[in-house]
């Protein structure tokens, strides 16, 4: 019986090989950059020592989580980045869907059209240029913004001294840079609704603003649900390239804006601090899964063909 | 059709909220623009202002008089873009068509070994080690390429886009004429994939050229570091700009305008992408359209 089993997976691997070779670059790719490194989260709970590596390293229990957790940053960096996904998550998607339905209803293509190119803009530039600008308007003693309010005869503003300033600036930037990619997500979508029953409800009497509210946005509901989903799925995953590029190693900041991701990196490169880097990293690591495993379960219940997997 | 007054009204509502965002999208640049134009003395006088007083172009003399470091972080980048978006485009085209035969008894076996690595990972921390340490591939071209070679995603994309669009007919067919299965893939097969891939290629691509995360984690040596990377290190690093530009003997560190000179290399760095992307910018949204048909 295990033999004739055997045999068949052999003899699938042999009728179909030129086709498991071609599939062998990739496969060994993720073999090495994401399976080989999974088995080295047991770094999480050693005492790491260059000479010992991952695995001659003393084990040392769970006391990497206890500092993790007794220095105050397991609850201060687990509350930022969940609380500036969520409203990053809320933004986006708000403006982009704002954005998208006035433009479906514009009547100027042209204008319509170069509107769409500008808003695409910040998509595709890097972080570290949006840093630039950002250094050019609130730089303290050479940004625009000062220089207008000295301009004014108003006090100069300390924007790079002052956290609670990047709790609203950072969803900013970050609505800013991805709103024209979420906004094609949505207009495409409406686009596929029906015209049908756009013409018969003009034909009732219905008005534009009618329409809009009765036909457009309960038609891209199921878009909107999707794609928060995929975002709530994420929801431990900080943005690590915006909170790196726009905050940096700012010390004054870092209580308002220090991420789960933001934390690992600089206790890993900069302090050497392994015992804090992995507990930090395992821990976004298994909680990571256990939500996306639960937002697929819920999906999967309610209506399966949402589901991510 | 007559348009009604409550069009008129929802229209100058759109063209104003859209221009403003569409205007705030831009003018962000054109400040740093602006501000790269103007003179080192009045940004230290008065700070960076949105008009200049008047044009100056120091900061781009400097630039332009010793752009060695410059035109060699343009080349890191344009060819590992280069490489690395074809090197992935055909092995996830590969693997793809792969998961895409349905004769392949453990394609759903395989594409479940590729989806799972989106769900869990080992962190930063072992696979740092793993690249520093064991592989010793840090400092080299070869993590700058393969760090984000290939993209999950991307590959279960195209393998929607062969299912629905090259019929399972056509490898069947070449297959009784005694074509084996590379060579359908690479004479039948990846030519019909041309929309798929160049709308992904961009992704790919784009991904590549904003990429300064692997060279932070894995990259100290200035020789092999790519534009925006080295853009990272002159707007943070208060020297570096100096450091680069006075290779050049004549020019003595103390007299480079530091303030603009950092605004000028952002422009020289950013300024091709604002260029090319008006023109990719379609491809982009094909891809997306292509990305939302679930398979």
């Amino acid at each position: 019986m295990k033999s004739a089993k055997r045999s068949a997976f052999l003899y699938e691997l042999l009728k179909n090989k030129v086709l498991y070779m071609m599939f062998l670059p990739v496969g060994l790719y993720f073999l090495v950059m994401a399976y080989l490194p999974m088995p080295g989260i047991v770094i999480a709970f050693k005492e790491f020592t260059y000479n010992g590596g991952i695995f001659g390293s003393k084990w040392n229990g769970w006391t990497n989580f206890r500092y993790f957790y007794e220095s105050g940053k397991l609850w201060q960096v687990t509350q930022n980045t969940v609380l500036y996904n969520i409203v990053f998550l809320a933004l986006s998607t708000a403006a982009s869907v704002f954005a998208a339905v006035l433009l479906a209803e514009m009547t100027g293509k042209y204008f319509k059209k170069i509107a769409q190119t500008f808003m695409f803009l910040p998509y595709f530039i890097s972080w570290v240029t949006v840093a630039a600008i950002a250094f050019n308007i609130f730089n303290y003693d050479y940004g625009v913004l000062n220089t207008i309010l000295k301009k004014l005869d108003l006090v100069p503003v300390d924007i790079y001294g002052n956290p609670n300033a990047w709790m609203y600036l950072l969803p900013l930037f970050y609505v800013w840079k991805g709103i024209g990619f979420t906004t094609v997500l949505y207009l495409s979508a409406i686009m596929g609704i029906d015209h049908e029953s756009y013409e018969s409800a003009q034909i009732d009497g219905a008005n534009i603003f009618q329409r809009i509210w009765r036909i457009t946005l309960p038609m891209l509901w199921p878009t909107i649900v999707i794609l928060l989903l995929l975002g709530l799925s994420r929801i431990m995953r900080g943005e690590f390239d915006m909170f790196y590029q726009l905050i940096g190693d700012n010390g004054l900041l870092l209580e308002k804006t220090d991420i789960i991701d933001t934390l690992v990196f600089r206790s890993l490169v900069q302090m050497n601090d392994f015992g804090m880097a992995s507990a930090a990293g395992v821990y976004q690591s298994v909680l990571s899964f256990i939500i996306i495993v639960s937002v697929n379960w819920l999906v999967k219940r309610k209506n399966s063909d949402n589901a991510l997997f | 059709m007559s348009r009604g007054r409550d069009e008129i009204i929802l229209n100058v509502f759109a063209y104003i909220m859209i221009g403003v965002i569409a205007a705030g999208c831009v003018i962000p640049f054109l400040m740093v623009l602006m501000g790269s134009l103007q003179s080192e003395d009045s940004v230290l006088r008065n700070g960076f202002s949105l008009i200049p007083e008047q044009l100056d172009f120091t900061a781009y003399r400097y630039v332009f008089d010793s752009p060695a470091a410059i035109l060699r972080a343009y080349g890191v980048s344009i060819f590992i873009t280069g490489a690395g978006t074809l090197i992935s485009l055909y092995f996830s085209s590969m693997a793809a068509y792969v998961l895409a035969r349905k004769d392949v008894k453990y394609r759903n076996a395989l594409a479940f070994y590729l989806f799972f690595t989106t769900l869990f990972n080992g962190g930063l921390v072992p696979y740092y080690l793993m690249i520093k340490n064991y592989l010793k591939i840090d400092n080299s071209f070869t993590i700058l390429l393969l760090s984000g070679m290939f993209n999950v995603i991307y590959i279960l994309i195209i393998r929607t886009y062969i299912a629905g669009s090259v019929p399972d007919s056509i490898s069947e067919s070449a297959k009784i004429d005694g074509a084996n299965d590379f060579k359908i893939f690479m004479s039948i097969v990846l030519p019909l994939l041309k929309p798929v891939l160049a709308a992904i290629g961009l992704f790919i691509a784009l991904g590549y050229w904003n990429d300064w995360y692997t060279s932070l984690l894995f990259v100290t040596n200035d020789k092999i570091i790519p534009l925006q990377y080295l853009l990272y290190k002159i707007l943070t690093f208060a020297r570096f700009s100096q450091q680069i530009l006075s290779q050049n003997a004549a020019v003595a560190v103390i007299d480079l305008p530091g303030e603009t000179l950092k605004l000028a290399l952002t422009i020289v760095a950013t300024g091709p992408i604002i260029f090319l992307y008006p023109f990719v910018q379609k491809h982009f949204v094909a891809g997306l359209t292509i990305g939302a048909v679930k398979g």
